[in-house]
């Protein structure tokens, strides 16, 4: 049940995509983004929906994986694209009383729904084929220019390191204290939106305490064995930039050439 | 009485990382037994455990207790949290009312009983686990020391009044004494109840000496079910399981094999030293 949540989920694999150093993959991700917003027409997102459909094929994780993902986030897309039909003024081509259907509310509505979903699936490309160390080593990497102006860098990527790695574990904890509250008859599904509330204390209070018991003994474990963010570190794992690494940047920097390029000329 | 009937259960099922924890496990146990369940690490019985009150629904198979299916989804939930109590593994991490007394108090107040029949049972559970109540009742739990806090999160259960009484490994991580005292304290309730009490402990002596059954589970299947003496007699089994005999039963063992007449089945050192007595007069 709670552990359903895939949320930031790796999918442990073993090609190209997975393969990418990290900081390319991060860095192409967010200059789709950027494309996936500059983009207004239907050639520019055929476009991006083939250069994703690419990185899905070559990821090889399978696609009932990622649909997961976007199951949660569904109830916001349809509301998003709900408001814009409506909302939206142009040539009316249905009404119904005050609501009304136009052209160019359509338009936008089915604009907004691909950007979102492909926003989606975009980012969760990047988790799903990235461990979390990888990410934040690529985060590091990425903001130690700024460690020049005062930027904790690595002390920043370590606090993300270490929040990643507890997600799955104080899921496991609140499940765990679920079933033992149930198990004392606790009700978590009946009763109004009070009773309900009330409910969540007994979950709520040894969630904390096991937070904190948690974070304490790690903290207790690293200083142990010595662990100082400020000297200089070196790496397990090093990163290296690979020809497949320039190839994707090229891929993607052309991808996002072709999009501005495609804006304003057209 | 509880029949269990080839259940099976499956985690994840249909994704990447499915899991079979359980396999078509069937076993029956008598009312006012002592079971004791043994499994390697990751063997399945927790999540066999959590089965007995409803946590877990099976894939397949069924459980039946005093001739209600709690597998059916019609039997209502509440009804049988009461009939079954579980006490989790490090079940002190579920405590989180300001009072001790409060604390006992919200399983009972879950079932819906008067306030008088709620305080009562409070008390007579807090002093079931041996602790007085006039002097915890009003302090905090996280003030307690760790054993004291396992007394409490049990009475917690107790105090619903199950009929069967489950325990995953009920002395995990405490220290000698406490370790003696709260098993003394599960004997000394199963014998004034009467009722059914399971439990999972990793301790090969605490099993031999109590149970009056022995389920082994291996890799989600029940590889052994009947009395210490049947399931400890076979000794290459329950090592290749990566499971250990009782102390007794290894120095029995080591002795027969060095040619001394002794009987196979001593579980306890006390058994082994009559035994090895009777031998040496001879
Ligand atoms: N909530 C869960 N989700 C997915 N898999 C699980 C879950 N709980 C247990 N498992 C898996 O099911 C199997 C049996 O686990 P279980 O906790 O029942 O073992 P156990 O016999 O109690 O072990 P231990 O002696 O370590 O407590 C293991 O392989 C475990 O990884
Ligand atoms: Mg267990």
């Amino acid at each position: 049940m709670i552990r359903d949540i895939t949320l930031g989920q790796y999918y442990p694999g073993n090609s190209v995509i997975h393969k990418l150093d990290p900081r390319v993959k991060i860095l192409a991700t967010l200059l789709y983004i950027v494309a996936l917003f500059v983009v207004n027409d239907f050639p520019g997102f055929i476009v991006a929906v083939v250069l994703l459909e690419a990185v899905i094929i070559l990821s090889k994780v399978p696609r009932r994986y990622i649909w997961r993902g976007l199951k949660p986030v569904l109830i916001i897309i349809a509301f998003t694209l709900t408001v814009n039909i409506f909302m939206v003024g142009g040539d009316i081509i249905w009404q119904f009383g005050i609501l009304h259907i136009t052209r160019q509310g359509l338009r936008t509505a089915a604009f907004v729904g691909i950007r979102l979903v492909l926003l989606i699936i975009g980012s969760s490309m990047l988790t799903l084929t990235t461990r979390p160390i990888g990410l934040t080593d690529g985060i590091e990497a990425l903001l130690s220019p700024f460690k020049k102006v005062g930027l904790p860098a690595h002390e920043l990527a370590m606090m993300m390191t270490i929040a990643l790695r507890f997600i799955p574990t104080l899921l496991e904890e609140t499940d765990k204290i679920i079933k033992a509250q149930q198990a004392r008859g606790a009700d978590f599904e009946s009763g109004n939106i009070l009773r309900r509330a009330k409910a969540l204390v007994p979950i709520l209070v040894p969630l904390f305490i096991s937070a904190f018991r948690i974070a304490q003994d790690l903290a207790m474990a690293m200083e142990a064995r010595c662990y100082g963010g400020v000297v200089k570190r070196t790496r397990m794992n090093a990163m290296k930039f690979a020809r497949r690494d320039l190839i994707a940047t090229v891929i993607f920097c052309a991808f996002l050439a072709v999009i501005v390029l495609q804006r304003v000329l057209l | 009485m509880i029949e269990v009937k080839n259940l099976t259960h499956v985690y994840n099922e249909g994704l990447p990382h499915e899991t079979k924890a359980l396999d078509d496990i069937s076993f029956t146990i008598k009312d006012g037994s002592f079971v004791g369940i043994i499994g390697h690490t990751g063997s399945g019985k927790s999540t066999l455990l959590q089965h007995l009150n409803g946590l877990l629904k099976p894939s397949s198979g069924t459980i039946v207790i005093d001739g209600v299916d709690i597998t059916d989804s019609h039997t209502k939930m509440l009804d049988i949290r009461r009939r079954v109590g579980l006490v989790f593994q490090y079940p002190e991490y579920q405590l989180f009312e300001e009072t001790v007394a409060k604390d006992v108090a919200f399983g009972p107040a879950n079932l819906g009983l008067s306030q008088e029949e709620i305080d009562e049972r409070v008390r007579r559970s807090i002093e079931l686990v041996g602790l007085d109540y006039e002097r915890v009742k009003d302090q905090s739990p996280f003030e307690l020391s760790g054993g004291q806090k396992r007394r409490v999160a049990i009475a917690g259960v107790l105090a619903m009044e199950p009929e069967v009484l489950v325990l995953d490994e009920p002395t995990a991580g405490l220290n000698p004494k406490a370790h003696l005292d709260i098993l003394d304290m599960v004997e000394e309730i199963h014998k004034r109840e009467n009722n059914i009490t399971i439990f999972v402990s990793h301790n090969m002596n605490d099993i031999a000496r109590m149970s009056d059954q022995v389920l082994v589970i291996h890799q989600g299947r029940l590889a052994m079910d009947g009395t210490p003496a049947q399931v400890f007699a076979r000794e290459d089994e329950i090592r290749s399981m990566g499971l250990a005999l009782p102390d007794a039963t290894e120095i029995v063992s080591h002795l027969r094999k060095e040619g001394m007449e002794l009987p196979a089945d001593c579980l306890t050192v006390d058994q082994a030293a009559e035994a090895i007595a009777k031998a040496l007069e001879k």
